[in-house]
């Protein structure tokens, strides 16, 4: 089989360095990501896939059953005898991660502990708005510099909006070059030991209404972080860097439910405004066809069934009708989706019977995703 | 239990689930059904394309959105910081002192339901939850809030708002899933984080996209094999086994969640209109007229 034959996602799983699972909440996109790194471990990659809050039975088919685990762990496929790869699987914790940054930046021990144990970084650590999906990208970069990988896969956190994770590097930086960080970093600057909070007109609102307390840990913060911006800046360049570079590839997830296609169709033109490109559409869930007949044709069938009196039969059709309807909705529901998909491939996944429970169920995925009769839609 | 009685429960009722399950759905149900039986209500959006106004369009129920940003500033007007409102604003200052006392953006939009609970003007006042795994965050706000601010209007706002969630005549959460494993495992582990870390009462859990039915008969009269096409034939077997499990689902639930349970059926249409929500507030009722007093 020449290399064009191929499905997309096989051309991508060959060629990437990176892929990106990306789309709403509850499309799949942690098992399309799980899939997808089996195939390629089974095709002789060493893979590693980074997942965000799995469902637990699929934590269980990849054997991190303990819970949060920041660190690749090698998973047994050994009951895939054709396999010279390997998989690895991770849980991201996104506050150990953001931990592990301070320890590198900072100018001494000390005072990276001073920055840790400070309750304005705690709260930054596991609440500022982005830090997950930079975390996830910052993990990203790790692990492609990681020379036990050849392919690192990722898997994106369930935000309101998937294109947090592509806007994380800039938030960041965004945030550390922030106009109030300055204003805090002064003090420190001119080497005065207290800041007078009642100097500042805009501190002394911002006081007012969180109160006292947190505004000093804000203040001890930003003392303590000062010097550690550069690195972190040049850090977060170097991420959305890789972010854009060719090697990344990027998996769009959808179900057929009108909100996840609307959000996969916008975050596929974001993409394409960032001259990014979507490798393939994966659209999981959908209702399986049985045979080739129309919603129509069930319906006559249904109805001379019935006038022949057999009801049982008629059951049959009807049922089949039904179900004929629904995959007729949902294929004009992403319609638009696949529409617009234009050099992607379409990859479809019928809805299982059963969730992913162990790696039999992600290879039925993955026979669905890496199928060549799927290939171009 | 009548529909009355149900929706009169508590004046202010959050949707909650994860992404997904179809809680944009459920609220609007909410929603028309209780205008249908004869309510003022006001359904709420929190985030996200306006999608609530049109589904809603043809009802009496009044849709408004309340954002994040729009209820800081609306707070800071009216606690005496009209002056420098816009301007921490506008220059990105809240978003730091966002960061600077997480929850804080949650608080001020909670409080603000907590306004319109207050207001007398509407009967039932339904929420569309925040999305994905946000619902507990916003959620746990105000009692995280106590604990970092230690005093300021932020903390009273905080305060009033767990009172609301402790009393079940005025705030209750409505759980939504789905019909399969990982919905369901997930809507247990909510369900037991929101009531002991949170406090608020919840309501029946609402399952959606149930395919409900009887199994298909795949034997004649004589409990012979019926004689028909393999596709027909393949059909019936997905489709009893599709609704065995989901009934397996249900059951599980039931077991592990001392909850009532409503289940509205799936529809085989490519997004809901209208005409869909009048045939889920009609299969709402019913359910809801199934439940004990």
């Amino acid at each position: 089989m020449s290399k064009r034959e191929l499905p997309a996602l096989d051309l991508v799983v060959r060629d990437a360095e990176i892929i990106i699972s990306c789309g709403s909440g509850g499309v799949g996109k942690t098992t399309a990501a799980a899939a997808i790194a089996l195939h390629a471990a089974a095709l002789g990659k060493r893979v590693v896939v980074v997942t965000i809050d799995p469902a637990r039975r699929l934590a269980d088919a990849l054997g991190m059953s303990d819970g949060l685990n920041n660190e690749p762990t090698l998973v047994n496929v050994s009951d895939q005898p054709e396999s010279s790869g390997e998989l690895w699987a991770m849980m991201l914790d996104p506050a150990t991660t953001f931990d592990g940054l301070v320890r590198q930046y900072a100018e001494s021990p000390e005072r990276a502990e001073r920055i840790l144990a400070n309750g304005f970084y705690r709260n930054i650590a596991g609440a500022l708005s982005g830090t997950q999906e930079y975390m996830a990208a910052e993990k990203l970069y790790q692990l492609h510099r990681d020379e036990r990988f050849d392919l690192v896969v990722v898997d994106t956190p369930p935000t309101r909006n998937a294109l947090d994770f592509l806007d994380a590097p800039a938030t960041l930086t965004r945030f550390i070059n922030h106009r109030l960080f300055r204003l805090l970093m002064l003090p420190a600057r001119k080497g005065l030991k207290v800041l007078n909070i009642a100097a500042q007109p805009v501190l002394r609102t911002i006081g007012k209404v969180v109160g006292g307390d947190v505004l000093a840990d804000a203040i001890a913060f930003f003392q303590a972080f000062e010097g550690m911006e550069i690195g972190f800046r040049d850090r977060a360049d170097a991420v959305a860097e890789l972010l854009h570079s060719p090697v990344t590839h990027y998996v769009l997830v959808a179900s057929p439910r009108h909100d996840t296609v609307e959000e996969a169709r916008y975050f596929a033109s974001r993409l394409a405004e960032s001259k990014l490109s979507v490798a393939a559409v994966v659209i999981n869930r959908l209702q399986p066809r049985f045979g080739t007949g129309t919603t129509e044709e069930a319906h006559v069938a249904e109805a001379t069934a019935l006038a022949a009196g057999d009801t049982a039969l008629a059951g049959l059709w009807r049922n089949l009708g039904e179900l004929c309807a629904l995959a007729d909705a949902e294929e004009g529901m992403i319609a638009p989706l696949v529409a617009e998909a234009g050099s992607a491939a379409i990859h479809r996944v019928p809805l299982l019977a059963e969730d992913v429970h162990d790696l039999g169920g992600l290879r039925e995925i993955a026979g669905h995703l890496f199928k060549v009769s799927d290939f171009g839609g | 239990m009548d529909s009355l009685q149900f929706f009169g429960a508590a004046r202010l009722v959050i949707v909650a689930g994860k992404g997904g399950v179809g809680k944009t759905t459920v609220t609007a149900v909410l929603a028309q059904a209780a205008a249908d039986a004869g309510l003022r209500v006001l359904a709420i959006e929190l985030e996200g394309k306006p999608v609530l106004a049109d589904l809603l369009a043809n009802t009496s129920v009044e849709v408004i959105t309340i954002t994040a940003p729009e209820a800081l500033a609306d707070y800071l007007d009216t606690h005496g910081l009209k002056r420098v409102s816009k301007r921490l604003a506008t220059s990105g200052i809240i978003d730091v002192v966002a960061t600077a006392a997480p929850g804080i953006d949650d608080i001020v939009v909670l409080g603000k339901l907590k306004q319109y609970e207050r207001s007398d003007m509407y009967d039932f006042i339904v929420v569309d939850g925040p999305a994905a795994g946000h619902a507990i965050t916003f959620l746990l706000s105000a009692r995280g809030l106590l604990d970092t601010v230690r005093g300021g209007p932020i903390r009273t706002q905080a305060e009033d708002v767990l009172e609301m969630f402790h009393d079940p005549t005025r705030c209750q959460v409505l759980l939504v899933t789905l019909p399969e494993t990982t919905p369901i495992n997930e809507v247990i582990e909510t369900a037991y984080s929101v009531e002991e870390r949170v406090g608020v009462q919840l309501g029946p859990v609402i399952v959606n996209g149930v395919d409900l039915g009887e199994p298909i008969v795949m034997v004649d009269a004589d409990h012979q094999p019926i004689h028909a096409g393999a596709d027909l034939l393949a059909a019936a077997e997905y489709r009893n086994h599709r609704r065995r499990c989901q009934q397996t689902e249900l059951d599980r639930l039931s077991t592990d969640l001392a909850l009532a349970q409503i289940v509205l059926p799936q529809l085989a249409v490519a997004g809901i209109e209208p005409t869909d929500l009048a045939v889920l507030a009609v299969a709402l009722v019913r359910q809801i007229e199934r439940l004990p007093s």
